[in-house]
């Protein structure tokens, strides 16, 4: 039997779902993978649910909102963007980023709506199973994938992203406004930062550990492991378990979520 | 721990459903689900019989959640939600499954595996539905007030139609006295009334026991939702505050002043609002006349027409003919824009009447020397000479300065040129996305009387439908913040697209519940994760990930 995908989708009550409704009016045939979420706005789709999708060993999820400029609560859709951009940096880091796709569908592309489903089903089905089903799924990017999921989750990334068009484009209080790219590498920085400490993180609560483990066991620079160490310790999420001759040992001080 | 029971009601919608997914399966597989107390199937379940069989079954099985499977939210949820209030359960308890416009019909040759997917989808239903809280819908009470902000002919208009509706009505004007840029035209078109005929409302609206007109008035804060705006003005020096129910912003718009155009001097160089003046004071001796159009328009600074500028010109060419019929007059146009039967009349009229037109282009603009004006002729291929005694510039309607400091503080949307923007040019053509505030007249957008006082008209209308109430009932949807949680950063309430949220004495978000329309994009942006989306929570939809068959 050939590979089934299981897709998810999340589409918004006005635009979206109605162009679903309207391709089935329609009779427009496409597969049977997608099952579908509805939500009011695609801007209520939290990137961390889509990391959560694909946790669960669904083979590809796909949100769909309005085109830009129909909103129907006016530019939900670009925000949502917004952070789903950053979803999709989070995912490249992790090669997972060909599972998901951000797509506008208007009510009236009834025809469109099976075309695009058709043609995410195919890239689905290229990309091949999720790497967390069946009875052996891939611990190493499991735990990527929890740092991620952590990533998306903490206050620092969320907040940047909360305040993009502050930043980029209303400016602060101060009426400064940073140029887009500027913008973005903080981004970039703060994700790459981010995903790093989450996976110390993630290694620290299963077994005390010491920066030269991490820095092996995580094919990373000990350097640049110290650097995070130093300040999550700093942060209190971490603490000294035991030092082995001259080797500090690290232990997280909250349980895993 | 309530108990949970859920009944859920699969429909085989005469053959549609029926035909191609096995319904029969569908029930057995349901039964299994969690918290499913009770599942059956219907050949119609929208029909009489079928709605009393759902009331029927939440009676004798007692049940908490209901589920229909069956077509689709968008048309159906809500006769179903109403299904389940009239036997007493609470509306937010329902969920649909959509197994038909989104299923059977979309898997027309796949019974086996639309039948599968059905089963998904229905136990995604069944996840969700086992999480639903009931939610009450917010009433909010109405003050029967209109402030309107803005006292030309769109303001007043929609004042006295208020009136007249026996609504309170509260016209703010910045300017000493009522009237607008109507004080200063002559004659209106197409009728050629006298502008001051027009004007004689004025008076109905000063005289009109249930109109408070306060002149030389500004709004200088404005704060609330619908029906409960509190709006701070500004009198000679005092700050008086307004409560009312709704605002209509009339704030109008006002002509550009050419300077530096096409030789632009005020004398012999004038506007079209000039020379209405003109013609007030019957004061046209001058034989050869030139107007040009699209002056400062329709250019890369304003791309937009301005909408009344050929027949404002069409109107005072003729208006001179009348008064002097052997002046020669000229008109430069780009393109003449008179829509509908009466307008194009009104232009084949102004030929008859022998005034000239000749048409420019923009790559070529006319040149205005001394006593004569430059122009390349487009149909004849040629540079011609057309000599004057005055020439007359028709400039657009521009937005008013102080629009963006308004619209700041009503928090609503401006387009490009800086005139106000509506939610929606055809579904909701005179409202903002700020429930409660309207517009009309030139604010929006360069207007003639006539589709200002229309405009006006619907703006009355549409604010009637709110203040006509005593209570206002809003959706049960919406957003909370968890006040433990919240951090006060205040993203939410950059992002809230209605300005729905806010920060209380404590700096902590709080959401207006008479604004929020529960879209969800302050949950899904929140660093904290401090808000629940209601009826689309964060748990709710993470149980329908996990039911979605991923493991």
């Amino acid at each position: 039997m050939s590979f089934e995908p299981k897709i998810l989708g999340f589409l918004c009550n006005w635009c979206s779902y109605a162009g679903a409704d309207l391709a089935g009016v329609s009779r427009v045939q496409y597969p049977t993978n997608i099952r579908v979420i509805r939500v009011m706005c695609s801007g209520r789709v939290d990137p961390v649910f889509v990391v959560e999708a694909l946790a669960t060993g669904l083979d590809g999820v796909i949100v769909m909102g309005c085109h830009p400029g129909d909103c129907h609560y006016i530019d939900g859709n670009y925000e949502e963007k917004m952070k789903l951009d950053l979803l999709s940096k989070a995912l490249q880091l992790i090669g997972l980023s060909g599972r998901f796709r951000l797509e506008w569908v208007s009510a009236s592309e009834g025809v469109r709506f099976g075309q695009v489903v058709t043609n995410f089903t195919e890239q689905i089905k290229n990309e091949g199973a999720s790497p967390f089903s069946g009875s052996k799924p891939n611990q190493k990017l499991k735990e990527d994938l929890e740092a991620i999921k952590r990533t998306l989750s903490d206050n620092r990334l969320r907040t940047l992203v909360g305040r993009e068009r502050t930043i980029t484009e209303f400016g602060n209080v101060y009426e400064e406004i940073i140029e887009f790219e500027e913008y973005e590498k903080k981004i970039d920085d703060a994700l790459n930062s981010e995903f790093l400490r989450n996976k110390i993180l993630i290694k620290l609560e299963k077994e005390p550990l010491s920066v030269k483990d991490l820095s092996k066991s995580l094919n990373i620079e000990s350097s640049l492991i110290l650097e995070h160490v130093v300040s999550l310790k700093a942060k209190n999420l971490i603490d000294f378990n035991r030092i082995d001759g001259i080797t500090p040992y690290y232990h997280a001080l909250k349980e895993a979520l | 721990m309530e108990d949970i029971r859920i009944g859920v009601f699969i429909c085989h919608c005469g053959t549609n459903i029926g035909g191609f997914l096995d319904v029969l399966s569908l029930v057995e597989y349901t039964k299994t689900l969690p918290n499913v107390t009770f599942a059956t199937d219907n050949l119609y379940t929208c029909s009489e019989v079928g709605l009393s069989v759902i009331k029927e079954k939440i009676k004798e099985h007692d049940l908490n959640r209901v589920i229909v499977a069956s077509c689709t939210p968008r048309t159906h949820e809500p006769l179903f939600r109403s299904t389940c209030q009239e036997a007493g359960l609470n509306p937010y308890l329902f969920e649909m499954v959509n197994i038909r416009d989104q299923c059977s019909w979309v898997h027309m040759k796949e019974t086996e595996a639309a039948t599968e997917k059905a089963k998904i989808l229905l136990s995604m239903g069944v996840a969700k539905a086992s999480l639903l809280q009931p939610l009450e819908k917010f009433t909010i009470d109405i003050n029967p007030t209109a402030l309107i902000i803005g006292g030309g002919i769109a303001g007043m208009t929609a004042a006295l139609n208020l009136a007249n509706q026996e609504f309170r009505v509260i016209l703010i004007e910045k300017e000493q006295e009522l009237g607008g840029l109507l004080r200063y035209l002559y004659k209106l078109y197409p009728t050629h009334d006298n502008a001051s005929k027009v004007l004689e409302i004025r008076n109905l609206v000063e005289n009109h026991q249930k109109i408070k007109v306060l002149t030389s008035t500004e709004p200088v804060k404005i704060e609330g939702f619908i029906g409960n705006y509190k709006v701070s003005v500004k009198r000679r020096d005092e700050i008086y505050d307004i409560n009312t129910g709704i605002i209509i912003v009339a704030t109008g718009a006002q002509v550009l002043k050419p300077e530096g155009l096409f030789g632009y001097n005020g004398s012999n160089i004038i506007t079209q609002l000039e020379l209405e003046q003109l013609l007030k004071e019957n004061k046209i001796n001058v034989k050869n006349i030139a107007m040009i159009q699209c002056v400062g328009a329709r250019n890369e600074e304003r791309r937009y027409c301005s909408n009344i500028c050929c027949m404002t010109a069409l109107k005072n060419a003729m208006l001179i003919k009348e008064l002097k019929p052997d002046a020669n007059i000229t008109i430069l146009f780009r393109d003449i824009q008179t829509q509908g039967t009466t307008y194009e009349e009104y232009y084949r009229k102004a030929r008859e009447k022998g005034i000239t037109f000749i048409k420019y282009i923009p790559e070529k603009l006319p040149i205005v020397k001394e006593s004569n004006i430059e122009v390349y002729n487009d149909y004849l291929n040629q540079d011609i000479s057309i000599p004057y005694d005055m020439v007359v510039l028709s400039t657009p309607l521009i937005a008013n300065p102080d629009s963006e400091n308004l619209a700041k503080m009503l928090k609503v949307p401006l387009e490009e040129n800086h005139f106000f923007l509506e939610a929606h040019v055809k579904l909701r053509p005179v409202d903002f996305a700020t429930d409660g505030i309207y517009v009309c007249g030139s604010a929006h957008w360069p207007k003639d009387i006539p589709d200002t006082i229309s405009q006006a008209y619907a703006a009355a209308s549409r604010a009637s439908t709110i203040i006509s109430k005593n209570v206002l009932e809003v959706e049960g949807a919406i957003a909370e913040v968890d006040e433990d949680l919240c951090i006060g950063c205040g993203i939410c309430i950059k992002i809230c697209p209605y300005n729905a949220i806010s920060k209380d004495e404590n700096g902590i978000a709080h959401v207006t519940e008479a604004s929020c329309k529960g879209c969800g994009l302050c949950g899904a942006t929140c660093p904290e994760k401090a808000i629940t989306n209601h009826h689309f929570t964060t748990k709710q939809i993470l149980a329908q990930i996990l039911a979605s068959g991923g493991k």
